[in-house]
């Protein structure tokens, strides 16, 4: 056991940043023999602000898209050197480096097949510029670019559909996680770096600072995003859906209501329903109500 | 050895003897030949190499970016767009002080799109902190990627290095070399070993944030290692000399310079009609020269002086521009003689060969032509006055 700090506090994150909570059990559940490349974003910025870095294992930032790329170079260098059998490569980014501008990178870092866990941390927006919509955020969401106004009830746009993007590249291992849960965190990380090849990991992470809500609430908010049904845990292994997290089925108001991203959705009952519909299709897609069986 | 060889496979064949253990491309015409012969040689399981095709030129930089914070040589080529679409990832890598190598197969920029030959790609990234080679010929275009090597990672440099040779001119032509062979080579590059890279054994934080306490001095630090670099070539070059026995200035060479009274100053290929028209010019009794720029970046000011400064006209052959603003070598040449005593009494400047226009001898007799005592502030050789008369609605 190692007794070193691999994600150190005194880092700048904000306080209740999901982000941080999540980078954090990644590493530790990683361990020491691992590298990192991230792309641009929150988690580079408030861990490594020159002189002082949060990470205890060898770690590199280049630029926003590139990740993916870089990482790929690292896993090339150690096949090299012949070190690659003992190393992990972590290559993480979030979800508008990930989705959006490093979609491409990313494209073809799981085409080409590499040892590499790239994962996603979804704060469903660009927050290190200051809340602008990402091709993550969720539908009538209000972001700084995404403004709720008279003639605008927030992104017009449904969440990119990122994991069923990663899984048609046909790539060993796929799966989506929350902040909510946060043994089922580290048992998809620790699952995913015992499998050879690339895999995705998409996390959930609450930014009380962008989606406006209390520091406080950043895990109930990550337990009821996942119990409302609209954002399903699941797990894709060789392609097949292995496990989806049953849930409740709670009425997606108990989620909107605690975020002021929302809070101009509350009196407009049509608009709370399309959402509900995406909650709805997501349970009946991957059998998500506790009583339902799972189906592939 | 004396081989004849396309200029492409000469660098391909020298890279390997080089050894990268990470190499990244994407296609792009006039450079595609030089990683394909890179791929077969890997292939044919003649170089132990992780050969890395991408999906793009941003990611091929960073693929190599990334092999070279892990610690290995790495290399990678690219030409015209695919230069520019690396160009965020250039900058980055000369930041974060890695010692990549790259060729770029100069071609012209977009639009109109042209896949032929200038040198506009490579300069408009002359400020990245890359040192930037300039070669004239086959056997330059050998030597002096296993220079940009050496003086990449010398530990006293650690930035990356671009060998620009001219599209086709260069890639494309068959010509004699002399091919260094594998032992010369490990004589004179040493394998590639750094304590500044990622390693789980000693844990570091390559490319963090600097904010307005840091980041100016982690600028400053490259601009003085660019004038540490203007000291180290010529002994690099010695070096190289003693091994291969060939001789080079490395920064700048002179071709009857020292009683010209008129002086071209170029970079590249075109020198060597430089060097042919002068020959005939001499056996005429003119007194002709020619200063050829082979470090761009480092730009050698002193060297630069010291060659042109009793030289009463000059004439500085530009194969690329600064839209709107004087060319780009022109314009530094005269700036290292402002202010000066001793210095040319005309600096004229001429537009040459863009987008692969042939530069023929009559091209380089009329720059000689018109370097008289009036200044030239920007004078564009064979133009077609036909095309210019086109209009549209």
């Amino acid at each position: 056991m190692n007794n070193k700090q691999l994600f150190s506090s005194g880092h700048t994150a904000c306080s209740g940043c999901g982000q941080a909570i999540a980078a954090r059990l990644v590493i530790e559940t990683a361990g020491p023999n691992t590298i990192i490349a991230n792309n641009t974003g929150c988690l580079e910025v408030f861990t490594t602000k020159y002189p002082e870095s949060a990470w205890g294992v060898p770690f590199v930032h280049s630029l926003f898209e590139n990740c993916a790329a870089v990482a790929s170079g690292i896993e090339g260098a150690l096949k090299y050197l012949g070190k690659k059998d003992n190393i992990n490569i972590i290559a993480q980014g979030g979800d508008g480096g990930t989705a959006d501008i490093g979609l491409q990178a990313l494209s073809g870092m799981l085409e080409r097949g590499h040892d590499i866990l790239y994962v996603c941390y979804d704060n469903e927006a660009y927050m290190n510029t200051g809340i602008q919509r990402s091709g993550l955020t969720p539908f009538s969401a209000n972001t700084t670019t995404s403004p709720a106004g008279a003639k605008s009830l927030g992104n017009p746009q449904y969440k990119k559909p990122m994991p069923e993007i990663a899984l048609a590249h046909g790539i060993p291992y796929v799966a989506t996680c929350s902040v909510g849960y946060l043994q089922d965190l580290q048992r998809k990380v620790k699952k995913a770096l015992s499998i050879k090849g690339p895999k995705y990991i998409q996390i959930y992470v609450p930014c009380p600072l962008g989606w406006r809500h209390e520091p406080n609430s950043t895990l109930e908010v990550g337990k009821l995003v996942v119990e409302t049904g609209l954002y399903p845990l699941i797990e894709y292994e060789n392609g097949k859906l292995i496990s989806v997290r049953k849930i409740k089925a709670l009425p997606v108001e108990d989620y909107l209501k605690g975020q002021g991203r929302f809070k101009h959705l509350m009196a407009n009952s049509e608009e709370i329903k399309k959402i509900q519909e995406i909650a709805n299709n997501n349970i009946a897609k991957y059998g998500l109500k506790a009583e339902e069986a799972v189906s592939a | 050895m004396k081989e004849f060889l396309e200029g492409s496979i000469a660098v391909a064949r020298v890279v390997k003897l080089c050894k990268p253990g990470v190499i990244s491309a994407y296609p792009i015409t006039p450079q595609t030949h030089i990683v394909e012969e890179l791929a077969q040689i890997v292939a044919n399981g003649e170089l132990n190499s992780q050969f890395i095709n991408v999906e793009s030129e941003h990611s091929a930089a960073s693929v190599v970016l990334g092999g070279s914070a892990a610690g290995v040589r790495v290399y990678t080529a690219t030409s015209s767009q695919g230069l520019f679409y690396m160009s965020e990832v250039i900058f980055n890598i000369a930041g974060m002080r890695l010692p990549v190598v790259l060729t770029c197969a100069n071609r012209a920029v977009s639009a109109p799109i042209n896949i032929w030959n200038d040198h506009q790609d490579s300069i408009s990234l002359r400020d990245a902190g890359w040192i930037q080679f300039y070669v004239e010929n086959h056997q330059e275009l050998a030597d002096y990627h296993l220079m940009a090597y050496r003086l990449a990672e010398d530990k006293s440099v650690m930035l990356p290095a671009m060998v620009c040779m001219d599209g086709y001119t260069l890639t494309h032509a068959i010509d004699v070399l002399d091919m260094p062979t594998q032992e010369q080579v490990d004589k004179f590059l040493p394998s590639y070993k750094t304590s500044y890279k990622l390693d789980v054994d000693n844990p570091i934080t390559m490319g963090p944030l600097a904010d307005p306490d840091y980041y100016m001095e982690a600028r400053y630090a490259i601009q003085e290692t660019h004038k540490e670099v203007i000291k180290l070539i010529p002994k690099v070059t010695a070096e190289f000399s003693r091994v291969f026995g060939r001789s080079y200035n490395g920064l700048i060479e002179e071709y009857q310079v020292t009683d010209a009274d008129k002086v071209i100053v170029a970079m590249g290929s075109v020198c060597g009609t430089i060097k042919e028209v002068i020959n005939e010019l001499r056996k005429k009794g003119k007194k002709v020269g020619l200063l050829k720029i082979v470090s761009y970046r480092p730009f050698p000011v002193s060297e630069i002086y010291e060659s042109l400064k009793n030289v009463p006209k000059v004439g500085i052959i530009d194969r690329s521009l600064s839209l709107g603003s004087f060319a780009p070598l022109v314009s530094e040449i005269k700036a290292v003689f402002f202010g000066k005593n001793k210095k040319p009494a005309v600096i004229s400047s001429f537009i040459v060969g863009l987008g692969g226009r042939d530069i023929t001898k009559d091209s380089i007799r009329d720059v000689f032509g018109l370097m008289t005592s009036k200044e030239k502030a920007c004078e564009f050789i064979d133009l077609k006055p036909e095309l210019l008369k086109e209009e549209y609605e």
